[in-house]
């Protein structure tokens, strides 16, 4: 599943120095960068994360125990608006919110629950998934008009679901959906099951799937781009550790990681 | 009989009616939290909403067609099981049951794996008309279907094993043909289990969801059934999601008292 081919040695350099101004910035309370290399957090970090990062996130979480004895993170992973509300409406006992889009991320903040300020630690770009080989030829956001083209999408709910629709309606495509899943992963789903002819997911979730699914790039201009936020939140049963794995997934080890699994730097 | 109770009662320890009381406090708690937050004073508005009209029509549809389904083939089915002695017949029983103990999501992979575009089964319905289950109504009927009908099967069955078989051979020795015999001694006398079974059945079909959002998929009006609808509408629309969701439970207690003298009876 891991795929460190795809990293460039230059926008490393770039991201390093961005994430060093960003930490800089936003860093309010002690030295999280230390704290997260030298081990000397401990206790169970709880993170909330929207669906498209479970693959990039639970190999960040494995090194983030590695490097911190004693820590264990354990993940939730769905459409980042059902995290937001078992954060919000259910009190869920989450340390860190990664959301995949600012509006979910307002959610909890609307709530008065967060603790450190979000910050954007990724970007990620849209793709349309589809079946490998193509057989329903398509090419473009236009293409998935068509009559006979069973299209999924998340809900627009679902921040993916929103993407999607801010790129069709720009694009002026009118798409009648078969289905619209909870998260960006169920479209993925649906569509290497080989039942919907194409998707809209992120380009990360189309490293992910590898060779179950075939991506379709979407023009820069016709592109909606992603900013993936996250924070620490203000009931966090363990607020150390949590500040330590957010510096962890802005590290540059971090965006690294990123990086690798298809996300674009902030 | 009442005097009886009362003496069985005394000699209860006090931990296991403090574990009892406990467990009615659990049982009953989460519905009481439900009702306490529905926006009663909302109803009528919410009741109109086009979401909750779909979905409640949608529920409706689909649930009383898994019920004919069902119907259909698992009288049949229960009766087979009942009254046949055939080699893995016990078999046969456990895999008809299957489904009440299995993870509804799991049904809807392995539906999806069976009859879906690119399933077993599916495939070759759609190379043929060019049509397949997923996202469709009918879709969710068999997805119902699959979760609802071992609560026909099993209630059916236990009724026919009840049922004393001699007075069918009477009617047959008195010259009535097998469908007579089926129609005026059989099928009345199993009438309450068959009642049962079927409302059972359909309150199953009309709260399933696992087996539905994966096979069907989530479309308002054509694959978003009420269970569907609370799920997605909690994080948008928390007022409808509670309307739903006492709709449920109404209908729940509906189908538990009308089968009263079955779980609400006295022992």
């Amino acid at each position: 599943m891991t795929d460190v081919t795809g990293m460039r040695p230059l926008v490393l350099v770039a991201l390093v120095v961005l994430t060093a101004c960003a930490a800089g910035a936003e860093t309010t309370t002690g030295d999280p960068t230390t704290a997260a290399s030298d081990g000397a957090v401990s206790g169970d970090v709880t993170v909330f994360a929207g669906a498209s990062l479970t693959d990039a996130f639970t190999e960040l979480g494995t090194a983030f125990e590695d490097a911190n004895p004693g820590t264990t993170v354990t993940f939730n992973f769905a459409g980042s608006q059902q995290l937001a509300t078992q954060i919000t409406t259910d009190g869920a006992p989450a340390d860190v919110f990664a959301s995949a889009n600012q509006t979910q991320m307002d959610v909890v903040g609307e709530a008065a629950l967060l603790a450190g300020g979000p910050v954007v630690f990724a970007r990620n770009r849209l793709e349309i998934s589809v079946e490998p080989g193509n057989p329903a030829g398509i090419a473009t956001l236009d293409d998935l008009g068509r009559d006979g083209i069973g299209v999924v999408l998340a809900a627009d709910e679902v921040p993916a679901g929103r993407y999607a629709r801010e790129a069709l309606d720009a694009a002026g495509v009118t798409v009648r959906p078969v289905s619209l899943e909870t998260d960006v992963r169920a479209v993925l789903t649906k569509v290497s099951l080989g039942e919907a002819d194409a998707g809209i997911v992120y380009t990360s979730d189309i490293a992910a799937a590898e060779d179950t699914v075939e991506g379709v790039a979407i023009p820069d201009e016709d592109n909606v781009i992603a900013a993936y936020l996250i924070a620490t939140l203000r009931d966090a049963p363990s607020a150390e550790a949590a500040r330590a794995f957010v510096e962890t997934v802005r590290s540059e080890k971090g965006q690294e990681t990123l990086d690798a699994y298809g996300f674009d730097t902030p | 009989m009442t005097r009886g109770q009362e003496s069985t009662a005394a000699g209860i320890p006090a931990g296991v009616r403090a574990l009892g009381v406990a467990a009615i406090v659990f049982l009953t708690l989460p519905l009481i939290g439900l009702a306490l937050r529905t926006p009663w004073d909302q109803v009528s508005t919410l009741l109109t909403e086009p979401l909750v009209l779909r979905a409640l029509r949608l529920s409706l549809v689909a649930s009383l067609a898994s019920l004919a389904l069902a119907s259909v083939l698992g009288v049949p089915l229960a009766w087979l099981l009942a009254r046949t002695d055939f080699p893995g017949r016990r078999l046969v029983r456990a895999l008809a049951v299957l489904p009440m103990v299995l993870p509804p999501v799991v049904g809807g992979v392995a539906l999806l794996l069976a009859l879906g575009r690119r399933g077993l089964f599916g495939q070759v319905l759609f190379a043929a008309t060019g049509w397949a289950l997923p996202f469709t109504t009918p879709g969710v009927i068999v997805a119902e279907t699959f979760v609802a009908m071992p609560f026909l099967v099993v209630t059916v069955e236990a009724g026919l094993r009840a049922l004393d078989p001699r007075f069918e051979e009477a009617a047959a020795t008195l010259g009535a043909s097998r469908w007579t015999v089926l129609r005026t001694v059989t099928l009345p006398l199993i009438a309450p289990s068959l009642t049962a079974g079927m409302a059972l059945c359909w309150a199953r079909a009309l709260g399933e969801f696992g087996a539905t959002i994966t096979f069907a998929g989530n479309l308002p009006g054509r694959t978003q059934t009420m269970p569907l609808a609370v799920y997605l509408e909690l994080e948008s629309n928390p007022a409808a999601a509670y309307l739903l969701s006492i709709l449920l439970l109404v209908v729940s207690i509906a189908v538990l008292v009308g089968m009263r003298d079955r779980y609400l009876g006295s022992p």
